[in-house]
């Protein structure tokens, strides 16, 4: 271990160590994965190297020069040291929040603009854009898909609130302490775990016409089965029904959590004072889960709005376009076999994100009062 | 506590209590339940109407079908390629964000804090045109890398939420006290506020995890063959070749789900910690 040690002290060891083993990296990733994981591990693992030698090796240098006043660069260097050791607490934060800044602006903030402007274009993506003013917008008024992706994402808005009462009831019936009662709060969370695509496809097996369970049983009963993703009446019932399962699941958790925080000491005056059921949920125990109540109305309206993997995975928006919502009328239009209107679709994105913004202003103006009240 | 606990309850409620919890988790979780028995059913079952039946043997020849006749192996593989870089990333450049945000009192400190808040809820589809642009003027479309870059830049809105709000509950004394004695801030930030940060980065690298295993959107944006799709984009479209074959789409789905279900149960702690952030003041 001491020899090892003696090469890692060395700067050009290190070196030689890291290249040595980003190639023995490479070279794993390559006979085990195939080429294109390899180059994927190569770029990663060289830009980290650069970097990390990069910054090492430019604060190693200031520090030598630093201590050589007859250097050519010291009168720089040590004007640069002092001036960081008077200004650190001012410089610090701008320096930790660079990266993550750029990463953020550059994928999220930017693009928002970006999307507002094309929305004014009619471009196919690869074609000189052209300017339209608001045409995109005025057409869509006229769009009957519009109108029906419009009206389904109202009806998830609004059946998607049931995941609160939903979550509360499973989390007041599992909030005891028997033996074994931890295993069951982790498996009734399991549908948020798994993807929503995986999701999708037990919904749609659910569902299905001639075998699906759900058919059968509904057969069994009235005699007549309903193929509920094939009518264009129901099917979005069907689709929301299949979101809310692992919504629900997401809201009992943030319950479940609330209530164990709930204070004893006031339930127990409450119940001195003979409240009980009902009265005591209402105005004891709800008022005190009014910060998870907060979150499951967060998460639950952002994930209504967003209900994309869902409809795609069960239906692409049909039969006949019934199923659609904003967000994948968005995808048909910019990018599926439809076609590639560009503007359109970010048209379309504008209104969603505008939807959207209400209630994002409405969450941050909260958190904004909590935030300098504290 | 609320509601009352059971055991104060008469015997015969108790006893209905404990009958019940079974009961109903087989209820809820029955759909899972229904999917996981038609992945190790056997084609000549359901070619025989036996949907619900025991079936005739367990048929885990599925799972190998599955592997073999598709390229399931390589859509596992690419979505790990994808995860986990992602992970390191975010939580990376949100612990630094993180800590200037928290620990340094700047004028436009708040209005940073929440535009990372804001992006993060905003919807993927007023991104997608430009970020789709943006890859390909990148030469990274249908990468590994597309898909890594924008899932680190999206999921530092979040993380920075997270590891703001678990940096600004340290004991601040500490940081003052590091200061008096002459730590630079770099110093403060690599050997003092880090080592504090393990229960955060463990509870945000599960639930980041979780949320890029189960990306399906921008799997569908940003990659396009077999070579690079994540499993959630490939089961898309194997689900569109697999007509009516529901063994076989179970398997599927049962691989999907497997890794991040298996993330859950060993870090159950920490992943419920990570998304009840903010349920109790």
């Amino acid at each position: 271990m001491t020899s090892m040690s003696r090469v890692l002290n060395k700067p050009v060891g290190r070196a030689l160590f890291s290249l040595l083993s980003i190639g023995l990296l490479v070279w794993i990733a390559h006979w085990f994965l195939g080429p294109a994981v390899a180059r994927s591990v190569a770029t990663g693992g060289v830009s980290v190297a650069l970097l990390v030698y990069g910054l090492s090796g430019l604060s190693a240098a200031m520090r030598r020069i630093g201590n050589q006043p007859g250097h050519a660069l010291y009168p720089a260097v040590s004007a640069i040291n002092r001036y960081w050791k008077a200004n650190q607490r001012r410089l610090a934060p701008w320096l930790f929040l660079a990266p993550g800044c750029l990463m953020f602006a550059v994928y999220v903030i930017i693009p928002i603009f970006q999307s507002i402007w094309i929305s004014f274009y009619d471009w196919d993506g690869l074609g000189e854009a052209q300017w339209i003013g608001t045409a995109n917008y005025a057409e869509m008024a006229s769009d009957p898909n519009m109108v029906t992706s419009f009206r389904n994402n109202i009806l998830w808005l609004v059946l998607y609130m049931l995941a609160l009462p939903a979550g509360l009831l499973i989390a007041i019936f599992l909030n005891q302490t028997i033996r074994g009662i931890r295993l069951y709060k982790s498996l009734f969370f399991f549908p948020f775990v798994i993807s929503q695509v995986v999701v999708g496809l037990i919904f749609s097996w659910f569902y299905a016409p001639g075998f699906g369970l759900l058919y059968k049983v509904i057969e069994g009963i009235t005699g007549q089965g309903i193929a509920i993703l094939a009518d264009p009446d129901l099917v979005t019932y069907g689709i929301i029904a299949a979101g809310l399962w692992p919504q629900i699941a997401y809201v009992m958790i943030l319950y479940l959590t609330g209530l164990n925080n709930v204070a004893p000491d006031q339930v127990e005056a409450a119940r001195l004072d003979g409240a009980k059921g009902w009265r005591m949920l209402w105005y004891v125990i709800l008022p005190q889960l009014r910060p998870a109540t907060f979150i499951a109305v967060v998460v639950t309206v952002i994930g209504a709005l967003r209900s994309f993997d869902l409809v795609s995975i069960m239906t692409s928006g049909g039969p006949f376009g019934s199923s659609r919502v904003l967000s994948y009328y968005m995808y048909e239009q910019a990018l599926s076999e439809y076609g590639y209107r560009m503007g359109y679709g970010a048209a379309i994105a504008v209104v969603l994100f505008a939807i959207m913004m209400v209630f994002i202003s409405g969450f941050i103006w909260k958190m904004w009062r909590d935030e300098t009240e504290r | 506590m609320f509601p009352r606990p059971i055991q104060q309850a008469s015997p015969g409620l108790q006893w209905m209590y404990r009958a019940a919890l079974p009961i109903a988790l087989l209820v809820w979780l029955f759909p899972l339940l229904g999917v996981a028995v038609t992945s190790v059913r056997p084609a000549s079952d359901l070619a025989q109407g036996n949907y619900f039946g025991i079936p005739s043997y367990l048929a885990f020849e599925n799972y190998g079908d599955v592997f073999r006749n598709t390229p399931m192996g390589r859509y596992i593989l690419n979505s790990f390629v994808v995860t986990i870089p992602t992970v390191i990333g975010a939580v990376a450049l949100s612990l630094m964000t993180g800590f200037a945000l928290a620990i340094y009192r700047f004028r436009s400190n708040l209005f940073l804090f929440f535009l990372f808040v804001a992006g993060n809820f905003v919807p993927f589809q007023i991104l997608m045109v430009p970020v789709r642009d943006l890859t390909l003027s990148f030469g990274m479309y249908n990468t590994y890398w597309g898909l890594i870059l924008f899932h680190i830049a999206f999921q530092t809105g979040f993380c920075t939420l997270f590891m703001r709000n678990f940096i600004k509950a340290l004991p601040f004394e500490l940081i003052e006290a590091a200061r008096v004695e002459g730590v630079s801030e770099i110093r403060i930030f690599w050997y003092i506020v880090l080592p504090l940060m393990r229960p955060a980065i463990a509870a945000l690298s599960v639930l980041i995890f979780t949320f890029i295993w189960n990306d399906f959107f921008w799997a569908m944006v940003l990659t396009t063959s077999p070579e690079t799709q994540p499993i959630t984009a490939g089961l898309s479209s194997l689900n569109g070749q697999w007509v009516a074959a529901w063994h076989l789409v179970s398997a599927g789905s049962i691989l999907a789900a497997l890794p991040p279900v298996a993330m859950f149960f060993l870090m159950q702690k920490h992943f419920i910690a990570g998304l009840t952030l903010g349920a109790v003041k």
